[in-house]
């Protein structure tokens, strides 16, 4: 097998083989401008020509001089030598939530109980009304809470968990779960943040933003969470999210209309989101 | 929208403010370096090292030239804005805790705590480059407890003060007497935390740990509206462009590990100006907010937290078809 080990003289050879120099046409008058460029597959050695055709738009924005000035101004304080990375943008999407709106966390209003129905489900203690509003939402909560606080008793409710606040007389901490009604409350959240009511959603195009799965989800029922997988170089995303229901039926039926939905262009994949272990080992067959 | 999270300070904000052009942003904290970024973007332009405690509030001269700082560390020290240097250092046998600097830049207001011996003070001083010394022009006193804010009223006749003690004051520059002041009928029944002028300077905000804000008149001190929230309001401003306020808060540090993160209410609310009612919420901070500002272009807000975080916002375009 001499012929195919390593020999210098070869390597020499292909070094000496240079790729056709990069060229750029234009911008034209239209802005359009196409850069022609080659590169060598590693795997084949085969010769690729890339195209690229790219619109160049020129922006002009107007600002005073001294904003000018002081943008070219020299680093100084302890910003003179410091590594950066202090400033951030936050890889959440923050939505101006309008109050009483479905996704507003801390309102109680609307945990996937549809308008219709179930309303009897809704029990006010502070006033005792029936169907007419959450206790956090009565009127007369101020009223009548601060007189006893012994009426609030997270333990029954699961409209509230927001607003479990340390209402202890004797003022010593306790931690929330060892709280009268904390235990119930905290093991609510779990079961809202079940995997069992969550989505994988696949084939998204990169520029799916969770507000978009939103609207298209949010029609089937209430979301307590949305994960867009996103490059964290980029910030396009990957391609993928998660989508978690606040109710198992929400999810089935969005699952079974959505599966193979065509939006932007592509086709949608929509399962069952697998468990977490499962997930890694896929990822690492997969590198 | 995407916010701009700026972590430069180590401990919690205090106060923010922007320029007149709206390009940078100051930012004071409990750590001892007020921090200039840039509005657009959050990069850190500078930082203005010399301080020995915590800054409590801060100015900047309307061409951006000159920085005011006030500080625990019983002094107030002006700054060059460009280079970061100390142009002058006020001593004071008290923490300062409010500056603002007059129209002209000539004046500059600043607010002292009660402290051993000595009690809250509103001192006015001469900030122009060739009259800089120790000795205040005037020098009011009454309030007691910690004057929180003060500011300078229309054509620098009159300074606004509120504080502990829950009345706003309207003071007379030259004689030094309290014109007009607010009763218990209609002001704030716990102490002000914060204050802010309109862009025009017409009408105020101030927030209070009695859980409202409230607009004023600045002339005539009327009581204009009352926006209700549900946690101690730590600050407040006025939108320059539409017609909104936004209110930030939390209950207190000390009780944020004990409950949940969401009954803190870190969110930083928006009222309608006018019809007084919540038109939303910005969630983000992971502790009260202390400091609330707008982009004098109304385009975007920034707010800083206990939790030491700058968050720069930059609204969506939904935003301004909100009425």
């Amino acid at each position: 097998m001499m012929s195919s080990s390593f020999r210098w003289g070869d390597v020499e050879d292909e070094e000496v083989d240079v790729l056709p120099p990069r060229k750029v046409v234009g911008p034209d008058e239209k802005g359009i401008k196409i850069i022609t460029s080659w590169r060598r597959d590693e795997d084949t050695g085969k010769l690729i020509k890339v195209i690229e055709t790219v619109r160049v738009t020129k922006k002009t924005k107007k600002m005073s001089p001294a904003v000018l000035h002081r943008k070219q101004l020299k680093r100084f304080g302890d910003v003179a030598n410091a590594t950066e990375g202090v400033t951030l943008v936050s890889v959440d999407e923050i939505r101006l939530e309008k109050p009483g709106s479905r996704n507003t966390r801390s309102d109680n209003v609307d945990l996937g109980l549809p308008s219709s129905g179930n309303t009897s489900l809704i029990v006010c203690r502070a006033c005792g009304k029936k169907g007419d509003h959450w206790t956090s939402r009565c009127p007369f909560k101020d009223l009548l809470l601060k007189d006893d606080d012994a009426v609030i008793k997270p333990a029954e409710d699961h409209g509230d968990r927001g607003d479990v606040t340390p209402k202890q007389s004797t003022g010593k901490y306790v931690a929330p779960n060892r709280r009268p009604g904390g235990g119930a409350g905290s093991k609510e959240t779990t079961r809202y943040r079940d995997d069992g009511n969550s989505l994988r959603v696949t084939n998204l195009s990169e520029d799916t933003r969770e507000a978009d799965l939103q609207e298209l989800f949010g029609r089937f029922g209430s979301i307590s969470r949305i994960f867009v997988a996103s490059d964290r170089g980029t910030g396009l995303g990957r391609g993928f999210a998660f989508i978690t229901f606040v109710r198992r039926e929400d999810a089935e039926r969005a699952m079974k209309k959505l599966d193979g939905y065509g939006y932007d262009s592509l086709i949608l994949h929509v399962e069952w989101a697998a468990p977490r272990e499962r997930l890694v080992k896929e990822r690492n067959d997969h590198w | 929208m995407r916010p701009i999270l700026m972590k430069g300070h180590e401990r919690p904000l205090t106060f923010l403010k922007y320029n007149r052009d709206g390009d940078l942003l100051f930012s004071c904290a409990k750590d001892h370096n007020p921090t200039v970024w840039y509005g657009h973007n959050g990069e850190r332009l500078g930082t203005y090292r010399g301080h020995n405690g915590a800054v409590w509030c801060c100015d900047v001269s309307r061409h951006s030239t000159r920085l005011i700082t006030g500080s625990a560390d019983q002094s107030v020290k002006l700054w060059d804005v460009e280079t970061g240097t100390q142009l002058h250092t006020f001593n004071f046998v008290s923490p300062a805790r409010a500056v603002d600097f007059a129209e002209g830049d000539k004046l500059a207001v600043i607010s002292t705590d009660p402290f051993m011996e000595s009690v809250s003070a509103i001192h006015i001083k001469s900030v122009e480059s060739s009259g800089l010394q120790q000795g205040s022009i005037k020098t009011f006193t009454g309030p007691t407890g910690r004057i929180n804010r003060v500011v300078w009223g229309p054509l620098n006749k009159t300074i606004i003060s509120a504080g502990e003690d829950t009345v706003i004051r309207i003071w007379d520059v030259e004689t030094g007497e309290v014109i007009k002041k607010t009763d218990k009928e209609n002001g704030h029944s716990r102490a002000i935390t914060s204050l802010s002028l309109s862009a025009d300077g017409s009408h105020f905000i101030t927030g209070s740990q009695d859980k409202t804000a409230k607009l004023w008149d600045t002339r005539t001190l009327t009581l204009l509206k009352t926006y209700s929230t549900e946690r101690p309001v730590n600050a407040v401003a006025i939108s320059p462009l539409m017609n909104h306020v936004v209110v930030g808060g939390g209950q207190e540090a000390s009780q944020v590990t004990t409950s949940d993160r969401r009954a803190g209410k870190f969110e930083a609310k928006f009222f309608h100006k006018i019809f007084c009612d919540e038109i939303g919420g910005v969630r983000g901070h992971f502790g009260p907010i202390n400091a609330l500002a707008f982009n004098p272009d109304g385009r975007s807000f920034s707010s800083g937290g206990e939790d030491g975080y700058v968050r720069l916002h930059h609204f969506d375009p939904d935003y301004y078809k909100l009425q």
